[in-house]
């Protein structure tokens, strides 16, 4: 058994569980599931790498930070790349979901992300075609780090940047009025409205979160793997079965739901067969609705 | 001279267009007075107080805080206005802790001040300063009331309206909250109360109203009301005015 799956996971994880919690906030603070969110993966990839074309443009060819694969103009990129997405998940919710939010049937606006998502998707394939592209096209040499484990610089660059955000995006929830508004949100929409929380504006919040990580986990796929316009809708599966698992609303959960379901992929390839990864999520999501359909961190609802 | 804090004048309100449940009642509030709004079941009490919270549709008539027109404000903008309301039931959230629960309604105050005026209600409500870290869900039926209070009480409001503080809770908690009421008017608060329990209500308002078929029907000093022949006939119809007797209804006047 070759340890290596450990690494594959981990990443794997992280991209599914910074996805996941997007996928946890919206369920439970919006009360919907929304299947456009993978595509906001996609479109924060590609407004990611335009955005580090644009900088190409202006400042010509910027060396990378050795012994990474990119340099400052992708870092600034995913900055500006993190904004753009949210403010398209937030553009989106004006002009769709809040309409049919407002006609108080959950169903009709899961339909409609639907749609939100075929459209994203197309519109990424009409302005960028489908051909896979890529942030850099450099190779890059794993460093073995013992236990028959390798692992490169832009990887442990990663799982660190998804390590900082994670614990961001924790103490926003536990320890600002912002985080707290929007877990009473999330529990009691009336008391919310009752204590004086405006709702609007945490909805606001929290599109734009959503759309932010989802932006960070397109650029991390886009970076180890490639850029598509169907890579986020890939992820659907995998990121709902993560927030699931983790318990939906829990924000830690929805990442440990991301680890476990990235090991278990990872796992399976190795253990059982490559053909057999998509099914994993899938089994793990039946699993948890099975037995435990609140998932780890979840509490009935009282 | 007493003040008006509260001014309710013809209120028409329901859930529905064309379906009023509220049908022209008139109350006012006094500043420092404990105002109880007593009915029959199905009378529009609960209504009355959601309507003048914004959480239902108003129709007609006007609702003046302060001599100020709040009658079409959204309710996540009353507690700035001074109204702060605490519902019947789900009246915490119940996942988050004790401190949470107070922190989170302190969003209209500075950021500085909050943590002073968290202790201030912990040092009025000491139940719930043992208690801080407990999520809300686990405390007693009692404890929560204690707890939707102090979270009303902790923005300053200059009236505080509540929905049957003692709906669901054991004879043992209804003398509880009770006494937490009377004493919260040493600071000078302003109360305006529904409730099915009129005895333990009355004994503690200044001034009460009967309401029946959304109507105000009748008025007097608290006190009084308990023998008064017309509340009677009004509140009960054939029945005896019995607190034991209410009891049962439980739930059903919430509408």
């Amino acid at each position: 058994m070759n340890l290596q799956f450990v690494v594959d996971g981990l990443l794997a994880g992280s991209m599914i569980g910074l996805g996941a919690i997007g996928v946890t906030l919206t369920y439970s603070i919006l009360r919907f599931s929304n299947f456009a969110h993978g595509d906001f993966m996609a479109w924060g990839a590609y407004a990611t790498l335009a955005v580090v074309g644009a900088i190409g443009a202006m400042f010509g060819t910027v060396a990378p930070m050795a012994p990474l694969s990119f340099g400052w103009p992708l870092v600034a990129a995913v900055v500006v790349g993190m904004a753009i997405t949210g403010l398209l998940a937030l553009l989106l919710d004006m002009v769709l979901f809040a309409r049919l939010r407002a006609k108080g049937q959950a169903i009709i606006v899961v339909m409609a992300s639907f749609g939100a998502s075929m459209a994203l998707r197309s519109l990424l394939e009409f302005i960028f075609t489908s051909r896979p592209t890529y942030f850099s096209r450099a190779i890059q040499i794993a460093m073995p780090v013992g236990f028959g484990i390798r692992i490169t610089p832009d990887q442990i660059a990663l799982l660190l940047l998804t390590a900082v955000l994670v614990l961001g995006v924790h103490l926003l929830m536990t320890r600002t009025q912002t985080g707290r508004s929007m877990q009473a949100l999330s529990q009691n929409a009336a008391l919310a409205r009752i204590v004086g929380i405006d709702v609007a504006k945490v909805v606001r919040v929290t599109w734009i979160v959503g759309g932010a990580l989802a932006c960070v986990a397109g650029v991390m796929i886009g970076i180890l793997i490639q850029v598509r316009p169907f890579m986020g809708f890939d992820m659907l599966l995998p990121m709902f079965a993560a927030a699931i698992l983790g318990g939906i609303g829990s924000v830690p959960g929805a990442v440990l739901g991301g680890l476990i379901i990235g090991m278990a992929e990872a796992g399976a390839v190795q253990l059982i067969g490559a053909e057999w990864r998509a099914a994993v999520s899938f089994i793990i999501l039946m699993t948890v609705l099975f037995v435990r359909p609140i998932g780890l961190f979840g509490v009935r609802e009282r | 001279m007493s003040q008006t804090v509260l001014d309710v004048r013809n209120l028409e309100a329901g859930y529905e267009p064309g379906v009023p449940i509220v049908r022209g009642a008139s109350i006012t509030v006094d500043k420092g007075e404990i105002v109880v709004v007593l009915g029959p079941n199905g009378a529009g009490k609960s209504t009355l107080i959601k309507a003048i919270a914004g959480l239902v549709p108003i129709t007609g008539g006007t609702v003046l805080l302060d001599g100020r027109d709040i009658t079409a404000a959204p309710a996540h903008t009353m507690v700035r206005l001074g109204l702060a309301f605490v519902p019947q039931t789900e009246n915490i959230f119940a996942l988050m802790s004790v401190e949470d629960n107070l922190k989170v309604a302190c969003g209209i105050l500075k950021p500085r001040e909050t943590p002073a005026r968290i202790e201030e209600m912990y040092a009025a409500f000491p139940d719930l300063a043992r208690q801080r870290k407990t999520a809300a869900g686990n405390l007693s039926g009692g404890q929560r009331q204690m707890l939707a209070v102090a979270r009303a009480l902790i923005v300053h409001p200059k009236v505080l309206v509540l929905d049957e503080p003692s709906a669901g809770l054991s004879p043992k908690f209804v003398s509880m909250v009770f006494e937490m009421l009377a004493g919260i008017r040493i600071p000078g608060v302003t109360i305006l109360l529904v409730e099915q329990n009129a005895k333990a209500a009355l004994a503690i308002g200044d001034r009460a109203y009967v309401l029946v078929e959304g109507k105000d029907r009748h008025e007097g000093v608290a006190s009084e009301l308990w023998n008064d022949p017309v509340v009677a006939e009004l509140y009960l119809g054939q029945r005896r005015l019995d607190p034991e007797g209410d009891r049962h209804s439980g739930k059903a006047g919430a509408a």
